[in-house]
């Protein structure tokens, strides 16, 4: 373990003795305190219950499972189609992420590729859905931080990207548009130029939330330094996405792996942070959404004509094989290992989402922190309750 | 130029926005006075063309929900041309989705061989009672007059596909 | 006719009473509601951009009371295990406390409350019982957000009634009186390096005394970045978690109404209070301030007041929270030093001149 991480241990250690020693001479004790089912800060239904010596945590430990949905069972009885609108639910602010390695592991398995229109459209949308997903941690940041006025701007322009991906798909929410072998339907006539407008807005959104919080010397003292995550330790935990990259990882699937997506046709930098606190982390968000219009841009300029669909039976039946298929979803690595024994549906599939890896370390994480850092902790780590839970 | 502190700047942005909203108007409608209207593919509610179904339980199966219900029987109707046979014709006793179960996936609307749901962007049928939400195959072909014609696509569309 | 006359000896004792307990009403719920509609609702939605409440009466004006009729019939609910009679008793002691502040604010040369010789001193005292109702209504909740939202309130009010202490202390070595009434008119009579167009307001020579006291004032109404007692992500609005209907309404009056009173109270210390400069009109003394002054006065006091709320409220619709410890460091090693530095450059120049 570093050396941050042994302090972060000392004053844990210390603060067990003092509160020992506190509790023979004064007969006090600590508190339990029970975040959540039902608290603001836990964007649903996660409990996280801390012992607490006056506002200092001596120990806080999650306790998740409140909002599942049993996902993983369901797919069992659902045919192909029938689960990418299931997947949907679970990250729902950034649905489309969600579907999209499902349908390729189904691809795999099934040996068909999309083709390259196909591809290019995923990848936009995809890109949207994190930029939907992330503008909204962005304004959810101030409000756990006590600032009220982001959240109304992350709404106000995520509603942009709401309605493109709406026009698009057809869903606001839950798109359910991609299909085995391509997508349900093509672009309607407008939509590359509405969504570069947009992208414009969303710059213009990111310099506004930078200069609103993220330069704010309040914002700034409340996240420096607090809940620091070495690089080891991140990796021990395995963490993904954001929460990995500001710990000083250079990682990132949408470069590192070669999937049937548009990436490889785009030039982007990956974001990293080396301080691995909770300002890097809220940093590293802000700049992929920067990162993430640019690529949008980039793969406007080049979608190729064509078909949408490959050539795929109508009623789909997914030959006998297993197959496991990650992306770089909004919140981390997400992945689905899919087992087929040539039914309509999968016989099982292993959802590997990026929320409850993530959140594994809040018991390390949030030792000797106080009350108030907890909130900063969490919201910084941005975990959504369906990806958790599931 | 100095650095501007962050907390001035921060009181810059919401006064900046403060005296924008003053000028240009708010992000917001009015809700019930203003309406928004819905991308032409919004998925709203689905509206049945009658005639066209066959009843052939395609959506109550693939529902993920199961909240259509079907119930039909079979009818002999007049033959098409005279002198022909008498045909058999599936008769549509009860359509019914239950829009409290409803997860607007749009997989009934995509399996339909028949083409006879459709997606309609009308999204004002709340109720205050939940039974109320359970849409009869009336209240559904009411809906047809609202589904709008499918948007023109993006350059680039291979224009053969579906309609 | 005179207002002071009007309030002395002429009418009987409950007529009297009578005008003084109405005073108090419209001097407390009339700032209140102004700044809860004008802040509250429309600025923070500006600056939102969206337009908030818009349906109850022109532009939403009437928000104010379809909220306090929807509070009203709502339930009083109190926890199982609360202290039932403090539960209860505490929302009235953070209101009492905003009552007994408005006292000894003057709103014209007549038109005051009382003329209190100890002014400044008793408005810093009876200021602090709010901060008693906060802590007995996060003990008695019987609720562990509500009980660290109290400790939370103590700890701040210990932290930040110093330095505002401190920096009155600098007004009243330059006005050489605790008398608020005398405050406002040394300020207005007084002229600035032999320039009397503006009177000499003190927001000018006590620059620093202004800065810290709003600072302060910030933190004892609780207001973002110090609203740690109320702390709605964290704590869940800490000792109001547990209140409903009336008793949260009572906290709200308070919460926005102390905002109004300590606004007046800056703008007395500060900005010159209801007067305007003497030498505009050829005042010289009290006695010599056209009657009319009793009328304008409470308005331009007024005026003030929303300007100096406006920056209370500019300010928490655009910063989040400090932590508490962060507070306290911010209370005693930056407030405190400056505060002091400042009364002995004022006593300095004091003396000197």
């Amino acid at each position: 373990m570093s050396l941050l991480g042994d302090r972060q241990q000392l004053a844990y250690i210390a603060a067990q003795a003092a509160d020992a020693r506190v509790n023979v001479e004064l007969e006090t004790e600590g508190m339990t305190l029970n975040i959540g089912p039902q608290h603001p800060a836990t964007h649903g239904t996660l409990r996280i219950i801390a012992r607490l010596d006056g506002e200092q945590v001596l120990w806080a430990d999650p306790s998740c499972g409140y909002m599942h949905r049993g996902y993983e069972k369901l797919t069992e009885v659902r045919s192909y189609p029938q689960v990418t609108a299931l997947v949907n639910r679970i990250d729902w602010l950034g649905s489309f992420a969600n579907e999209v390695p499902f349908i390729l592991a189904a691809e795999k398995l099934m040996g068909v590729e999309a083709p390259s229109r196909a591809q290019h459209i995923r990848t936009i949308l995809f890109e949207l859905s994190r930029i939907a997903n992330v503008t909204l941690f962005l304004g959810d940041l101030g409000v756990q931080l006590g600032a009220v006025t982001p959240v109304f701007f992350a709404f106000r322009d995520r509603e942009y990207v709401l309605n493109l991906i709406e026009g698009a798909t057809g869903g606001r929410f839950h798109p359910n548009f991609d299909r085995i072998g391509g997508l349900k339907d093509d672009l309607p006539a407008g939509f590359i130029d509405e969504t570069r407008n947009v992208m414009k807005k969303l710059r213009g959104f990111c310099d506004q939330i930078e200069d609103l919080l993220f330069g704010n010397e309040i914002f700034q003292s409340r996240t420096r330094g607090i809940g620091v995550i070495p690089k080891d330790v991140a990796l021990q935990y395995g963490m993904s996405g954001a929460n990995l990259r500001a710990s000083g990882v250079d990682w990132d699937l949408r470069r590192d792996q070669k999937l049937p997506l548009a990436y490889d046709k785009v030039d982007f930098k990956v974001i990293t942070h080396p301080d691995g606190d909770s300002f890097a982390r809220c940093w590293v968000r802000l700049q992929e959404v920067r990162e993430s219009t640019r690529i949008v841009d980039q793969l406007l300029e080049t979608i190729p004509a064509g078909p949408i669909m490959a050539k795929v039976p109508k009623i789909i039946k997914v030959p006998e094989g297993e197959a496991w298929v990650s992306t770089e979803n909004p919140l981390g690595e997400m992945g689905y290992y899919v087992v087929s024994q040539g039914d309509m549906g999968p016989f099982r599939v292993k959802i590997r989402s990026a929320s409850f890896n993530n959140i594994s370390i809040t018991p390390w994480l949030l030792k000797g922190v106080y009350v108030p850092d907890i909130i900063t902790i969490l919201a910084s780590l941005y975990f959504i309750l369906g990806d958790i839970d599931r | 130029m100095a650095k501007v502190p962050g907390l001035v700047k921060g009181l810059g942005v919401t006064f900046g926005t403060m005296m924008k909203t003053f000028k240009e108007g708010s992000n917001t409608v009015q809700y019930p006075h203003v309406k928004e209207t819905p991308p032409l593919r919004a998925r709203g509610v689905i509206a049945l063309h009658e005639g066209n179904c066959t009843s052939c339980m395609l959506c109550v199966r693939s529902c993920p929900d199961w909240c259509i219900y079907i119930e039909g029987h079979k009818e002999m109707a007049p033959p098409r041309r005279a002198g022909g046979a008498a045909r058999k014709v599936n008769k549509l006793d009860r359509f019914d989705i239950d829009y409290a179960l409803c997860m607007y996936c749009g997989i009934c609307v995509d399996v339909c061989p028949f083409d006879a749901l459709f997606w309609s962007p009308e999204y004002e049928y709340s109720e205050p009672r939940i039974a109320d939400l359970l849409h009869d195959k009336t209240k559904l072909g009411e809906w047809m007059e609202t589904v709008p014609e499918a948007p023109e696509l993006e350059v680039g569309a291979d224009k053969k596909g579906k309609k | 006719m005179n207002l002071a006359t009007l309030l002395s000896a002429d009418l009987p004792y409950w007529a009297q009473s009578l005008l003084r307990v109405l005073g108090g009403l419209v001097a407390v719920l009339l700032p209140a509601g102004t700044v809860v509609y004008l802040f509250l609702f429309k600025m923070m939605s500006f600056m939102q951009s969206r337009l908030g409440p818009m349906e109850a009466g022109p532009q939403g004006s009437m928000q104010l009371f379809a909220e306090v009729g929807k509070w009203l019939q709502k339930e009083d609910i109190y926890p199982a295990r609360a202290d039932k009679f403090i539960f209860k008793l505490a929302p009235l002691i953070v209101l009492a406390s905003t009552f007994l502040l408005v006292v000894v604010v003057p709103f014209g040369p007549d038109a005051l409350f009382t003329n209190f010789e100890a002014g400044v001193f008793y408005a810093l005292a009876v200021s602090s019982v709010s901060v008693l109702g906060i802590l007995i209504a996060g003990w008695a909740s019987a609720n562990k957000y509500s009980l660290l939202g109290g400790l939370r309130a103590a700890g701040q009010l210990i932290a930040y009634e110093l330095p505002m202490v401190l920096a009155v202390v600098g007004v009243v070595i330059q006005a050489g009186t605790m008398n608020l009434q005398q405050i406002v008119l040394a300020q207005n009579a007084d002229s600035m390096f032999g320039f009397s167009g503006l009177g000499n307001p003190y927001v000018i020579t006590q620059f620093v005394g202004f800065i810290v006291f709003m600072i302060a004032v910030q933190a004892e109404l609780t207001q973002t970045p110090f609203d740690m007692p109320i702390a709605e992500s964290e704590l869940v609005s800490g000792y109001m978690t547990e209140y409903s209907g009336f008793r949260f309404l009572i906290f709200f009056i308070g919460e926005f109404a102390t905002a109004g009173v300590f606004s007046m109270i800056a703008s007395v210390l500060f900005l010159g209070g209801w007067a305007v400069p003497f030498s505009w009109f050829g005042w010289t003394t009290i006695d010599s301030i056209d009657n009319w002054m009793n009328i304008v006065g409470p308005l331009i006091l007024f005026t003030k007041m929303i300007v100096i709320v406006f920056f209370i409220m500019w300010v928490r619709f655009s910063f989040p929270r400090f932590r508490e410890d962060q507070l306290q460091k911010f209370a005693w090693k930056v407030l405190i030093p400056v505060s002091l530095a400042n009364i002995m450059v004022t006593a300095i120049l004091k003396v000197a001149f």
